[in-house]
């Protein structure tokens, strides 16, 4: 159900962005909504970064995956059990380039007999991986678009995205990368029975939106004429304040845009957020050296207790009898 | 005929018929289905009066009414706005999660049950739908289509149900990519019902006895004499060696602390005896209190408040006596606790000295500020040193496999120094398979406050995991004991491996060290500390210390 109301939901929004093409709405869909979005976005994850920022991190509860840091002829697993900001920040590296923790995912199986088995599953970590780094280099791609001259290091990862020199123009391997993950992703979501019963409109719009983006950048690409000067006037006109709407470009580019707009307006208000939370995760960006040096709860209070004199006054006698140690003999 | 409490009841093949598929209802419309075996009867008004807990009163969680506060929504929602304002952990936790699914299969009660409701991601989600409906922009305006849904008496049952269900074990956060901890959810899921007067008696008797007594059981003063006492009969009957019971003393350079489960349950009272025998021979100056007479603290299953006020006798008794440093043993949720939050709590311990063997004179540099080590790390270094006559042979007639208990693996990574331990004292030490061993060790289903009987199906359920991987190497490697360096683990997986691993013992790693230990002026050794005949002992002639050579 979720999954109709989320395909039916991107589908408007693809239809809708063809009107971009329409005369005179052209500076609605190129230049009012690319600039709200940009706002909505980096003004929402502002807000959401500080307003995470401002709350205290009472204690410090790292969660541990390897050995402590201890008596020094034990080796200490310093990625995965940090003991200082040095090691920490080599976990956190691990965690956001690499996806460390998805990749130690596995799969549990009940057997016939009972027993209950745990293999590597890597098609999750594998996916993930490629969506997002491909998603980076495609993201680094469209400078070519909103920066003149083109720097050199965008022509140089477009030469290496498109080393298979296959088609023309030539199909760079993070667009297939991208689109192949992202419909994994989609697949597994629907496919394994549990993970649909989970799954919410909030998981399916983000999935679809990329989808939607990836095949209209396809599509304009590789099935269709684009007037990519004209679309680059566009872009340089948005980044330069000047905003110009050339009149050739076709609703597809407006497509497309539009579902960038959308997706990234979205960003800051759901599950997208995860892009900046996981850099604040306090089960991964804090140091397993609490014995050593002291945490400090800046919200701390006090608390009712039960101090030593109370426990006494209640029991002197009985202790004094099975012959125990008190502060007061009556 | 058996009843739910017990695990006769259960035959295997029902509990191995585990559902592979989600009910056909969504979840948000699948109400609790409490039935027996798989709940823990409410906390009683009496205890809730002990402590000044809220809305104390007497009900049952089959009742339909709970009686809960007239503006018990209001009460939840301020709950949960104060908490999201002081914990980032949770605020965090609410927003980042992407339901990729990688944390399902990795919980013990969702591997066990097949209740979709039980997959950490979910068991989130209970709390979550509460939180995007009333503090997020998009479920404020699209309600359930941003996955927001009412609050209502029917959710406060299920959180109820499931976060009594959960033993923050924290398996499911060593899998998720944003490092989203259950039991940091579990915690405050488990304080905002806490607000309502809803806790369960498993849990806050213990904390009751702990508040006014030192320890979770009840023990009162006098009666941890006598205890001790009778343990130093039996050591005395064992080895011919009559230890010192040092209580409440004054000047003492240490003093120990341990889980009051070692006082009373078997087979944690050996671990206890074996504690007493190795400081005896060590010539330890060190004391026991009466009243930090419990390192175990349930008030970490109960809120962030009552951790505090139950842990705080510690360092209070550790001042009162003026002892140097602290010294803690085999427990597991004591020492999240001491490892986590003690410092944090209760400190600066700044009255104390950075804790330094006595023995071997090594620095405890990693408890330089919080001032207390774990046994294990005390006893591996001594064992580095040479300086315990150890025969690991006189463990022969035992194969050992380890259980890593869920907070020493996951909230402080103690994994070496208690293998280095038992490899040292017996020579068949066997590792059980890779994903259920370290940081992915499994739960042994009753942490957390659930490890009493009327939760039984839940348990022996939550319990499958680990009693398969104990299966494993019982099969594989003739393994007939397990050890587990936590007091919860002694008392629940007797019943774990009697029920998926019959055959398998369960012991403390000390009490291994000490039946390996050669102690001065010791008589000839017979019997284990468990006053059990070991034929070797009483035939050979190793006992005759050729131990000691345990280095490289």
């Amino acid at each position: 159900m979720n999954v109709v109301v989320s395909l039916v939901f991107v589908g408007g929004l693809f239809v809708l962005g063809l009107l971009g093409a329409v005369p005179g709405l052209g500076w609605i869909f190129g230049v009012v909504l690319p600039y709200m979005a940009i706002l909505l976005f980096l003004g929402g994850l502002a807000y959401r970064v500080m307003s995470w920022a401002n709350i205290p991190v009472p204690f410090r509860i790292p969660t541990t995956c390897g050995q402590q840091k201890s008596l020094p002829w034990i080796k200490h697993d310093k990625l995965e059990n940090p003991h200082n900001a040095l090691t920490v920040a080599g976990r956190m590296a691990l965690e956001i380039l690499l996806f460390r923790s998805l990749l130690r995912n596995t799969k549990t199986k009940h057997m016939d007999d009972g027993r209950v088995v745990y293999g590597t599953d890597l098609s999750l970590w594998l996916a993930a991986l490629a969506m997002h780094w491909s998603l980076l280099f495609i993201l680094i791609r469209h400078l070519r678009l909103m920066v003149n001259p083109v720097p050199g290091f965008v022509t140089f990862l477009e030469d290496a995205d498109g080393f298979l020199q296959v088609g023309l123009p030539v199909f760079f391997a993070t667009t297939v990368i991208f689109l192949a993950g992202l419909a994994y992703l989609l697949y597994r979501r629907l496919a394994n029975p549990h993970l649909r019963y989970i799954s919410l409109i909030g998981d399916y719009v983000p999935l679809f939106l990329l989808l939607g983006i990836g095949l209209s950048g396809f599509w304009l690409r590789h099935l269709t004429k684009t007037d990519v000067p004209a679309i680059k006037e566009l872009f340089l006109g948005l980044t330069h304040f000047s905003p110009t709407v050339p009149d050739t470009i076709s609703p597809i580019f407006y497509v497309h845009l539009f579902l960038f707009c959308v997706l990234l307006s979205y960003i800051p208000f759901g599950k997208l957020t995860h892009m900046a939370g996981v850099f604040l995760s306090p089960t991964r960006n804090m140091a397993n050296n609490n014995r050593a040096v002291r945490h400090v709860n800046p919200w701390d209070y006090p608390v009712k207790l039960h101090p030593y004199d109370e426990y006494e006054d209640e029991l002197r006698e009985k202790m004094i009898g099975a012959g125990i140690p008190v502060e007061r003999e009556e | 005929m058996s009843t739910p409490d017990e695990p006769d009841y259960y035959k295997k093949e029902d509990l191995l018929n585990i559902s592979t598929a989600p009910p056909p209802t969504s979840w948000m419309e699948t109400p609790v289905d409490f039935r027996r075996g798989s709940y823990i009867y409410p906390g009683k008004a009496k205890n809730l009066k002990v402590v000044d807990l809220p809305n104390p009163r007497d009900w049952a969680v089959t009742d339909v009414d709970w009686k809960l506060q007239d503006d018990w929504k209001r009460i939840i929602l301020e709950g949960m706005a104060d908490r999201l304002a002081k914990y980032r952990s949770f605020r965090i936790f609410m927003d980042t999660c992407v339901r990729c699914g990688a944390c399902a299969d990795k919980c013990h009660f969702f591997i066990g049950s097949g209740d979709p409701k039980n997959m950490p991601v979910l068991r989130a989600e209970l709390l979550r739908s509460i939180y995007r409906k009333d503090f997020t922009a998009l479920g404020k305006v699209f309600g359930k289509l941003a996955g927001g849904r009412e609050l209502t008496v029917d959710v406060i049952k299920e959180w109820f149900y499931y976060f009594y269900q959960c033993t923050e074990c924290r398996r499911c956060s060593v899998f998720c990519p944003y490092g989203i901890d259950t039991a940091e959810i579990t915690m405050i899921g488990r304080e905002l019902l806490g607000l309502l007067g809803l806790y369960v008696n498993w849990v806050l008797e213990p904390v009751a006895n702990c508040f006014r007594l030192g320890n979770h059981l009840a023990i009162p003063p006098h009666g941890l004499v006598d205890t001790l006492e009778f343990m130093a009969d039996d050591i005395e009957e064992a080895t011919g060696i009559k230890v010192d019971i040092p209580i409440n003393k004054k000047g003492a350079e240490i003093l120990f602390v341990t889980p009051s489960g070692d006082f009373v349950a078997d087979p944690g009272i050996y671990t206890c005896m074996a504690y007493m025998l190795l400081f005896h021979e060590l010539g330890l100056d060190y004391t026991w209190s009466t009243y930090a007479s419990d390192g175990g603290n349930f008030g970490l299953f109960t809120s962030h408040e009552m951790m505090k006020r139950l842990n705080n006798k510690i360092y209070h008794e550790a001042k009162r006596l003026g002892v140097k440093w602290v010294l803690g043993g085999e427990c597991g949720h004591m020492w999240r606790v001491v490892n986590q939050y003690m410092d944090t709590m209760n400190g600066p311990a700044d009255f104390l000295e950075v804790p330094k063997s006595p023995i071997t004179g090594t620095v405890f540099e990693n408890a330089r500020s919080t001032k207390m080590i774990h046994l294990m790390e005390f006893v591996a270094d001594l064992i580095r040193h040479n300086k315990l006559k150890i025969d690991p042979s006189r463990n022969d007639h035992i194969r050992v496999t380890f259980h890593d208990s869920c907070n020493p693996a996951r909230a402080m990574g103690i994994i070496e120094e208690p293998r280095y331990v038992i490899k040292s004292v017996c020579n068949n030490f066997f590792e059980m398979p890779e994903n259920t061993i370290k940081e992915q060790t499994f739960c042994c289903g009753g942490g957390a406050g659930l490890g009493t009987d009327e939760n039984m199906e839940m348990r022996l359920r939550g319990g499958l995991p680990r009693g398969s991987a104990v299966k494993h190497v019982q099969d594989k490697h003739d393994v007939n004991f397990l050890a587990a360096m936590c007091a919860i683990d002694r008392a629940t997986l007797i019943t774990v491996c009697d029920y998926w691993a019959p055959g398998v013992k369960v012991t403390g790693i000390s009490e291994m060290v000490a039946n390996a230990m050669t102690f001065t002026g010791e008589k000839k050794r017979t019997v284990n500390l468990r006053l059990e005949e070991i034929p070797a002992w009483a035939n050979g002639d190793e006992a005759e210390g050729n131990g000691g050579d345990t280095d490289e």
